[in-house]
């Protein structure tokens, strides 16, 4: 009975093992989705817009159009940032903390037409309105980055995401030490301003209306204009 | 910070104004952008190749040199560009790890080059990408261990005081440093050689005698043998003691392999002489007598390929510990199943798992003695898979082993060949040192003759002498003249005038020639060639020179105002303004035999015995006068000052330094 069964077992791993080998060098196959898929997807290349039709749509000068386009083409040469390398770039800016999920929602912010990648002229659209539109467009924009699911409404929720996402920016290491309560406080400290009618959300018109009353708010819209 | 923050750092800016609604204090200023250049386009020319980009992409890394405003230096204003007299080809991957972030190393190029173009450029190398790093790495290593054999070559100098004890471990270290060490080398060879096969002859058998059956050599001409041994022996223990006392550090050296070895195979002998030949201990003496084979290790000083094989092995240790485990391993594997596969057959010499272990490293090796065989049909199939795995596990890690063992034997031969090529190497390194020193003393009597010329000839042949030295090398011995004068003393001191006169460079082996003057305190004859005739050759008894070259040593003591000088200055009284720089010195002239008297007029330096340190003062050279005495060895020459404004006075005589 021994031998027996050590026999059948021998056989039957010989038969496994010849059957693994053919399989490794490629003679059969088990099914059809083993078939390697050798084809990558074609790396997305994107031409922008000429220069006039930009110059048109944005408030950049001509030079300025060219100084960004070569800075962006050189990041990115096939012409589009996926998320994934959006997030790389901007977690470069804040070593010490985790830049991803804010990055998230700046990319949401600015790939308008949600196609997933952000293009040049999502780019420098953005950046028009950022750097050179009215405190009334700025502001709309900040809206659209607090508008996680882009319904019109600021929820607490979705402030708090944002807050969070905000303080995570700031690592680890802060001088006071960052609580668990404090984006949550933040955001009450930030509905209490915003929110006039006490409904929990805050709308587009209560946001521009309060923002255009505060000082500080004000004042600070005007700090990044002479980026470019 | 990468090229990516440095062109998304506008963007990154403009998207903080997400922040501002959220923020409950004031934000603080941004800074000014003062400097609102325009980008432009920088041309850099390297080597007459044209690299052209923008000012901003430079000056994303700021802490290099094309970053920074170091590349200022390099403007050039007329053509309006940068100039940079390097490799355009090293050039270009430099520039595009401006651009691109990434530096790449072009695996064409030298390493030590392109090392040396990026520190140039200010570029640390850690920075080199992924793609490229390994590469880089794996070469520099390469590099550091070929310029590490040139180190160890100096181990072969010999120091020039050394104790008995350092003279006795270099010859046992590098034995062809001396005959008898060479000697005392092959000796020993010849006696481990003679241990061992006698060690082996020991055991054959020698033949019948009437008395006994076969027995072997050993047991029948016992007393030859031991005697044989205990030569041997002799050897190794005198050897071994010499070397123990020779060892810089003895304990060091007690701890080493090769003295472990040695002692290892001398031992069996001492303990077999002082233990009786009773029954009892002599198994273990006779298993010590196994250590005698030990003698043969003992080659491994004599041989280098044995002693690369043991470096070898040493370093491969990991690989050799991976091939033991796994094999460990795939014994008990097959064992076991053989064992239970062959347990139902009848009269099976699988008799336990450890018997099957012997079954298993003989078919695993590929061996197959054939002494146990699986005869059922499930021994028969694990036995072949068993073979079938032996082999492939066995040649693994033996690739891994082979290529170490060939690089450190390469690395061997390299070293091997640099000494080799070590002599004629310092030879020409000799030579051209002795050229320049020529070339100085060369000089030194052109600065000579332009100072007679200056007085009495023409303008042109002064030029015509000029002409010759080129000016980077006139800068040169104007710079060794100045040193001779920078070592001028107080000179009024009769004492200290030998030490404090001016130093000159001289000829080498003309040091034991001044030091023999230095007992020829008395020069008073103006007739330098009778005067110092005599010193001369004694002088000159040791200059392998041509019978021209011989340098005479002259007295002309026409400044009896010297007192300080032992001989003075051959001076004419109109030229006591022209004596020397310093004043008052008094230099003799060494000059050949042949032409003493023409020489009168030329102005003489002094040479003087300089204490041995590292300087030694030789003989200068004359070079100008056709008969004109010359340092004897030109190996040897002195460096003589070019410079010909300063009176010749000390020029004769130059300090040299021992190469």
């Amino acid at each position: 009975e021994w031998t027996e069964g050590l026999q059948t077992v021998g056989i039957v791993l010989l038969v496994f093992a010849s059957i693994k080998l053919l399989h490794m060098l490629g003679l059969i196959s088990f099914s059809e989705d083993s078939i390697e898929d050798e084809l990558e997807l074609s790396t997305v290349r994107h031409r922008p817009e000429g220069l006039e039709q930009l110059e048109a749509q944005t408030r950049f000068s001509r030079k300025e159009l060219q100084i960004l386009y070569r800075g962006f083409k050189n990041e990115c040469p096939s012409g589009v940032v996926n998320e994934d390398t959006f997030k790389e770039i901007y977690a470069q800016f804040f070593p010490q903390g985790d830049a991803s999920t804010y990055a998230h929602f700046l990319f949401n912010a600015f790939d308008t037409d949600h196609n997933g990648s952000l293009s040049f002229e999502d780019f420098v659209m953005g950046l028009s309105i950022l750097l050179r539109g009215t405190v009334q467009e700025k502001l709309n924009w900040a809206f659209n980055l607090y508008d996680i699911n882009k319904d019109g409404y600021i929820t607490k929720e979705e402030m708090l995401d944002i807050m969070k996402a905000i303080y995570d920016m700031m690592g680890k290491c802060t001088y006071p030490v960052l609580k668990e309560e404090t984006p949550r406080q933040h955001v009450e400290v930030f509905f209490q301003k915003m929110d006039k009618n006490k409904d929990g959300v805050v709308t587009i018109d209560e946001f521009i209306d309060c923002c255009q009353n505060d000082e500080n708010i004000m004042r600070s819209m005007h700090i990044f204009e002479n980026v470019l | 910070m990468a090229t990516g923050t440095a062109a998304w750092l506008p963007f990154a800016r403009a998207a903080a104004i997400g922040w501002m609604p959220v923020a409950s204090c004031p934000m603080p200023l941004a800074p000014r952008d003062n400097s609102k250049k325009k980008d432009e386009l920088i041309m850099l020319n390297v080597s007459g190749r044209r690299f052209q980009t923008w000012r901003t992409t430079l000056d994303r890394y700021p802490d290099t040199l094309l970053g920074s405003s170091e590349k200022d230096f390099f403007y050039n204003e007329e053509a309006k560009e940068y100039f940079f007299d390097r490799d355009p080809d090293v050039f270009r991957s430099i520039l595009n790890f401006y651009r691109t972030g990434k530096l790449h190393y072009p695996r064409q190029e030298c390493i030590s080059a392109y090392d040396e173009e990026l520190t140039f450029f200010g570029i640390i190398p850690e920075i080199i990408g992924d793609c490229c790093y390994e590469e880089y790495k794996d070469r520099k290593r390469e590099n550091l261990e070929r310029l590490q054999d040139d180190q160890e070559d100096n181990k072969d100098m010999k120091l020039p005081n050394m104790t008995i004890r350092e003279t006795m471990w270099r010859a046992f270290e590098n034995p062809h440093t001396s005959t008898m060490a060479l000697v005392f080398y092959y000796v020993t060879g010849f006696f481990i050689a003679i241990s061992v096969i006698t060690n082996v002859v020991e055991t054959v058998p020698c033949g019948a005698t009437p008395h006994h059956k076969n027995m072997p050599c050993g047991e029948r001409y016992t007393v030859a043998f031991f005697c044989m041994d205990t030569a041997c022996v002799m050897i190794f223990t005198v050897e071994y003691l010499l070397r123990l006392f020779a060892a810089p550090s003895r304990y060091r050296f007690m701890r080493s392999v090769m003295s472990i070895i040695d002692v290892v195979a001398i031992l069996p002998y001492y303990i077999g002489l002082v233990m009786s030949n009773n029954e009892d201990v002599s198994g273990a003496f006779v298993t010590l007598r196994v250590f005698r084979v030990f003698r043969i290790f003992k080659f491994s000083r004599h041989s280098q390929g044995l002693r690369i094989l043991g470096y070898t092995l040493k370093s491969c240790a990991s690989e050799l510990g991976f091939l033991l485990f796994s094999l460990t391993m795939a014994i008990i594997i097959f064992a076991t199943v053989m064992f239970y596969a062959e347990k139902g057959s009848s009269s099976s010499k699988f008799t336990s798992i450890p018997a099957s272990f012997w079954y298993t490293i003989v078919t695993m090796t590929t061996l197959g003695y054939g002494d146990m065989v699986p005869k059922t049909i499930a021994g028969k199939i694990f036995g072949s898979i068993c073979s079938l795995s032996g082999v492939l596990v066995i040649a693994l890690p033996v690739p891994v082993i082979v290529s170490n063992f060939s690089r450190i034997y390469h690395q061997n031969q390299r070293a091997d060949k640099r000494r080799a090529q070590k002599k004629t190497r310092q030879a020409r390194i000799r030579i051209a040192k002795s050229g320049s020193a020529n070339a100085f003393l060369a000089s030194k009597h052109h600065g000579l003759l332009n100072e007679l010329l200056e007085l009495t000839g023409t303008e042109e042949d002064e030029q015509k002498l000029i002409r010759n030295t080129s000016l980077l090398e006139s800068q040169h011995h104007h710079l060794l003249h100045c040193l001779e004068k920078t070592t001028v003393g107080g000179l009024k001191h009769p004492m200290l005038a030998q030490a404090s006169l001016a130093h000159e460079f001289v000829d080498e082996h003309m040091f034991e020639q001044n030091c023999l003057e230095e007992a020829l305190q008395s020069y008073p004859s103006r007739s330098p060639s009778v005067s110092s005739q005599g010193s001369c050759t004694i002088c000159c008894c040791g200059s392998r020179s041509t019978s021209r070259n011989t340098a005479l040593h002259i007295q002309s003591s026409q400044l009896a105002v010297h007192p300080s000088s032992r001989s003075n200055l051959n001076l004419r009284a109109e030229d006591g303004s022209r004596v020397n720089c310093k004043g008052g010195q008094v230099t003799t002239a060494i000059i050949s035999l042949p032409s003493p008297p023409s020489l009168a007029p030329h102005r003489e330096g002094r040479h003087h015995p300089h204490h041995p340190t590292t300087t030694t003062i030789r003989p200068s050279h004359r070079g100008e006068h056709p008969r004109s005495p010359r340092a004897s060895r030109p190996p040897q020459a002195p460096h003589p000052p070019a410079s010909s404004r300063c009176p010749p006075s000390d020029r004769s005589l130059s300090v040299d330094r021992n190469f």
